[in-house]
């Protein structure tokens, strides 16, 4: 029995009791189930903290275990939370339209209510007419399959695209950045049928649910971190076998794998799809709490900064992205919402929301440069894991390959 | 002799009396006003005519001073006497009045004693085009011209003749060509007959004006028409017939012109059907049908024909019945000018100029997609540096063109004079950008040669941080960076093809650089030296040559290169902080389209995107949006066939 899944992987078990502790206390501290000791406002920061992790678990599959730097997975992440968000938008203008229209004297048509959902959401952009894209937004089940099918396929035919014609390292780290651009240009135009700038709004209102948001922001958080959980689970199996062992050649030595036999391509694009996939599910818990998205939030920014969460807590290991993600955002919201005293300098008063992402850029520099294992590294205090001695040499040639100090004997 | 004897005369008109100018004999311009009185008091627009001209004619000085305070409604008339005169307002109920004919103020008096003239607009309209003689012939020239713009803007067939009358006497041969081309244009939109117009359209073959254009297309104006049966034969000019149901002319616009022209009864919207419904809502039944039934748009039509029935509503056109009356009827766009031969003409000097005009919006194209390239030439040959030669991703190059940029800024607001400001600005903000550099390669980049990806996020950090430091230095909003006076204006080299001064000096500025790069890889020791180090570093540095120096210094060059870049791209764009993140993403396109490490390459790169990216806007001029995604995907696509760019290093220089 040495060679279980969970002996393999002892910080599964650690992790999903960290998780469960958390849920736990999070809900006994809230509004609706508990004590009423955390705000509802800070368990929805929480919920979504725990969608970023997620995001940055994938983040970590596809950089930290595969070697691809891409900077398009927030790209993903709000496609799923677009995918989820126009069915919550058209169920709950359905409801205020079906109500509207129940008074009148002769009962609507369903060509009526459709127009009339149509000029309230299109309302904004000049417009009543659906466009193509909303043609499942009506129903649940066909729009939550779009949010696994939409990045899915974005990251299949990309994927196939890059991989095929062999671009590696940084070339396919601009290109990724590219494609986030073009489809974050693409959103912000009306004609792309998702109102432009305006985005989709009104989300965190679940249609036919009577409950508050005190309720709903907890309904969330357990669903989100059961996703983390699932998401932990699936991305530590993925990478524990041999299938993990392939993968994390490609990272070190692609030529060599290649010439090995493997499918280095096949490899690649199924991960770059499944991380793209769990991206867009962590986008669809995601937005539902943060009650708006619009494409300001796929800008080519936002990915880079889920490669920062990831190299702060520490790439090639899954709860390293868990905690980069979780700290640096928790921090990230605490030093801009105004919370952190002003520090004074004599001359001049440092104020934080203005100089927190000049502290966030430094520390950043200087986790990459003193720092390789991030904010993970601390772990290996209280663990046996060692890094190898490969006389300072990286684990291999490839741009994406471990350096000596992230690796473990 | 005669000067005393005319201040004699001013003596006595100043010092008459109101009472004694009643009884004194009247001095022309008045006595001609008091001809016409009756006219001017009525101020119908159909008697007037013959008083404006009379005054227009009367060749008295004072004419133009009538005409214009007139049509400025500054004339009064006295009540007592009916004299005239024009007047300013003193205060509410006091005028100072003015005599026409010697433009002298004969004192002030209360309003209750004088009518002020009220002309309708019609009525300014003609005493405007009546003015418009004596402006034409003023002997400023400033004048004639603004005369000239005027009519241009707003001229009508009364001034066709008096356009012609000022051509023979005009003295400036500048101006009569100027009264010469409007002359002509005037024709074509007025003239008599329509020999007299084709041939004014005649001269403007192949002319890329504007107004032109502007009068010409009138001509060819149409209107949509319907007959019972077939087109018209004759009669009529018509441009062409339509046939119901194709795209241009749908079947709904055939019918719904029918219903306009009365010829055909309203189809049934459906809210006009609901209206009706609900309007004959009788016990929970409307034409026989539930209402909890209606809900269906069949049962609608049923609970209507019922309504109709019982003579509840009005019958609606069926489909076969719209049908069968579009059928039955012909559609035809009909020119409102009614001349075929002049219609005829028009449409044939508008080919002219259209052909004339594709090549010159061509031409222009060209140059706007020129100077697009310069500047993602320059933007990127600082990234062609150290990217394409040294291989370092810098995400921080957006910032450092930023900081040339403000570097721009700064110099400006301590010196004043724009011109020598700009002379400043270029090798400070070069200095401000390779110290910048070189300080970021020491501590930084150094210690991550071998590994991209970590250069690549640690600049990212420093660019989140300087960016974050400018808009805490300068603010969030927009500086200007002011170009000297010489650069403002455009060269134009006809209506169409024109292009600013800054875009000019923002392309030579662009090739100075790239001969600039050419020289110092090609010819100086520096860049043999980089060349060697980043072919092959440990190689390099055994023949003596100092691998750390050369790759600060290049990476300060491709720093500093950026700065001035920097100032370049401020002049024509405003400086925010963010103005390097717009470009960085662009910027890295361009040299990887081109090929990393060749320098030709990066210049075709960015002619390429920069002609791409014109082109689309061509097609969809409204929507750059749609242009800068349409490019990044043809460039993904791009990339797939040339993965290596468009000039790409073969052999061991292509570093694996």
């Amino acid at each position: 029995m040495r060679n279980t899944f969970i002996a393999r992987n002892p910080s599964v078990l650690v992790f999903l009791a960290i998780l469960a502790v958390f849920t736990i206390a999070v809900t006994l501290l809230s509004h609706a189930y508990g004590t009423g000791g955390l705000s509802t406002s800070f368990v929805k920061t929480l919920g979504k903290t725990l969608c970023l992790c997620l995001v940055a678990i994938a983040m970590d599959l596809v950089w930290g275990y595969c070697g691809i730097l891409s900077l398009g997975h927030f790209a993903f992440f709000a496609l799923g939370g677009y995918a989820i968000g126009m069915w919550l938008m058209y169920a709950r203008t359905e409801l205020i339209v079906t109500q509207s229209l129940a008074n009148a004297p002769i009962p609507p048509t369903e060509q009526e209510v459709v127009d009339a959902i149509g000029s309230q959401i299109f309302g904004v952009v000049g417009s009543s007419d659906f466009p193509a894209v909303w043609v499942f937004a009506h129903s649940f089940w066909l729009q939550a399959l779009m949010v696994i099918a939409a990045p899915g396929l974005l990251a299949l035919i990309f994927g196939w695209l890059a991989f095929r014609s062999r671009v590696t390292g940084v070339y396919l780290s601009i290109l990724t950045q590219a494609m986030t651009l073009a489809l974050s240009l693409y959103l912000f135009q009306n004609e792309s049928g998702l109102r432009g700038n305006n985005g989709l709004s009104g989300l965190q209102n679940l249609p036919g649910v009577q409950a508050g948001q005190d309720e709903i922001s907890v309904w969330f958080l357990w669903g989100s971190a059961l996703a983390l959980g699932l998401g932990y689970v699936l991305a530590a199996w993925v990478v524990s076998g041999k299938f993990g062992s392939v993968v994390r050649g490609i990272r070190d030595d692609e030529a060599r794998v290649r010439f090995l036999g493997y499918s280095v391509e096949g490899y690649k694009l199924f991960v770059f799809t499944l991380t793209a996939i769990i991206a867009g599910i962590a986008g669809a818990l995601y937005y539902p709490q943060a009650g708006i998205i619009n494409p300001g939030e796929m800008a080519p920014i936002a990915s880079i900064y889920l490669a920062v969460w990831v190299a702060i807590g520490g790439r090639g290991r899954l709860y390293g992205a868990v905690i980069g993600a979780a700290f640096v955002s928790l921090v990230s919201t605490w030093f801009t919402s105004g919370q952190v005293p002003p520090l004074n300098l004599g001359v001049y008063t440092v104020d934080w929301v203005d100089w927190w992402l000049v502290l966030l850029g430094v520390s950043f520099v200087l986790v990459t440069l003193f720092a390789p294992k991030g904010i993970g590294g601390l772990i290996d205090l209280i663990t046996d894991r060692v890094t190898p001695d490969r006389h300072g040499a990286d684990y291999g040639p490839d741009k994406g390959a471990l350096q000596e100090g992230e690796g473990r004997r | 002799m005669i000067r005393p004897l005319r201040a004699a005369l001013l003596l006595l008109s100043l010092s008459v009396s109101p009472a004694l100018a009643q009884t004194g004999a009247l001095s022309p311009i008045q006595a001609l006003l008091q001809e016409h009185r009756e006219a001017i008091e009525k101020s119908s627009r159909r008697t007037i005519q013959p008083a404006i001209d009379a005054i227009r004619d009367s060749g008295l000085d004072a004419a133009p001073l009538v005409l214009e305070q007139w049509g400025a409604r500054n004339m009064w008339q006295r009540e007592d006497d009916g004299l005239f005169f024009y007047a300013e307002e003193v205060d509410r109920d006091t005028l100072r009045i003015f005599d026409f004919a010697t433009a002298q103020s004969i004192g002030e008096f209360p309003d209750d004693a004088f009518d002020q003239l009220k002309p309708n607009s019609g009525i300014q309209g003609l005493i405007a085009s009546a003015l418009v003689k004596f402006q034409l012939n003023d002997p400023d020239p400033a004048k004639r011209r603004d005369a000239l713009a005027a009519l241009a803007r707003n001229g009508n067939e009364r001034h066709l003749p008096i356009l012609r009358e000022s051509i023979g006497a005009e003295p400036s041969a500048g101006i009569r060509q100027q009264k010469e081309r409007l002359e002509r244009l005037l024709t074509i939109s007025f003239g008599a007959s329509d020999a007299e117009r084709i041939e004014a359209m005649d001269h403007f073959r192949g002319d890329l004006a504007v107004d032109v254009r502007a009068a010409l297309n009138p001509i060819l104006a149409t209107t949509t028409e319907v007959v019972e049966g077939d087109v018209p034969a004759e009669g009529q000019n018509i441009a062409r017939a339509l046939r119901p149901g194709s795209e241009s002319f749908p079947e709904a616009a055939a019918y719904d012109l029918l219903v306009a022209r009365d010829m055909a009864p309203a189809r049934l919207s459906p809210d006009d059907q609901r209206n009706a419904l609900a309007a004959n809502i009788a016990d929970g039944r409307v034409g026989g049908v539930p209402v909890g039934e209606l809900s269906d748009p069949a049962a609608r039509d049923r609970a209507y024909a019922g309504l109709v029935e019982a003579g509840l509503a009005p019958p609606a056109a069926t489909g076969d019945e719209v049908a069968a009356a579009v059928e039955a009827h012909s559609f035809y766009e009909r020119y409102r000018e009614a001349s075929g031969a002049v219609t005829e003409a028009a449409q044939e000097v508008l080919r002219s100029i259209e052909v004339k005009l594709a090549f010159n919006q061509f031409l222009d194209l060209t140059l706007d997609a020129l100077s697009l390239a310069s500047i993602y030439f320059l933007a990127a040959i600082g990234l062609a540096i150290t990217f394409g030669v040294m291989g370092v991703i810098n995400m921080a190059h957006g910032e450092f063109i930023m900081m040339g940029a403000y570097t721009g800024y700064v110099v400006q607001q301590l010196i004043p004079d724009y011109t020598l400001s700009l002379i400043v600005a270029l090798p400070c903000a070069f200095a401000v950008t390779f110290a910048a550099g070189v300080a970021m390669e020491r501590l930084v980049i150094r210690w991550l040669y071998a590994r991209p990806l970590e250069t690549l996020l640690a600049t990212f950090g420093i660019s989140i941080a300087l960016q974050q430091l400018a808009k805490n230095i300068f603010g969030t909003q927009a500086r200007p960076l002011t170009s000297p006076g010489w650069l403002d204006g455009a060269l134009s080299f006809n209506d169409v093809v024109s292009i600013s001064y800054i875009r000019i000096a923002i392309f030579v500025l662009a090739l100075v650089f790239l001969a600039f790069f050419l020289f110092l890889m090609k010819r100086t020791r520096l860049g043999l030296e980089t060349r060697a180090v980043t072919q092959n570093r440990n190689m390099a540095a055994s023949m003596g040559i100092n691998p750390d120096r050369v790759n600060m210094l290049t990476f300060g060059l491709g720093s500093g290169i950026a700065g001035i870049a920097g100032v370049a791209i401020g002049l024509y764009a405003k400086v925010t902080s963010e103005l390097g993140s717009d470009y960085i993403v662009q910027s890295f396109m361009t040299v990887v389209v081109g090929g990393v490490g060749n320098i030709w390459g990066t210049l075709l790169g960015a002619t390429m995107i920069g002609f791409l990216q014109k082109g689309i806007e061509w097609f969809n001029p409204s929507n750059t949006l749609a242009a800068q995604t349409y490019m990044i995907i043809f460039i993904i696509i791009f990339i797939q066939f040339r993965p290596r760019g468009i000039i790409a290093l073969r052999g061991r220089a292509a570093g694996d």
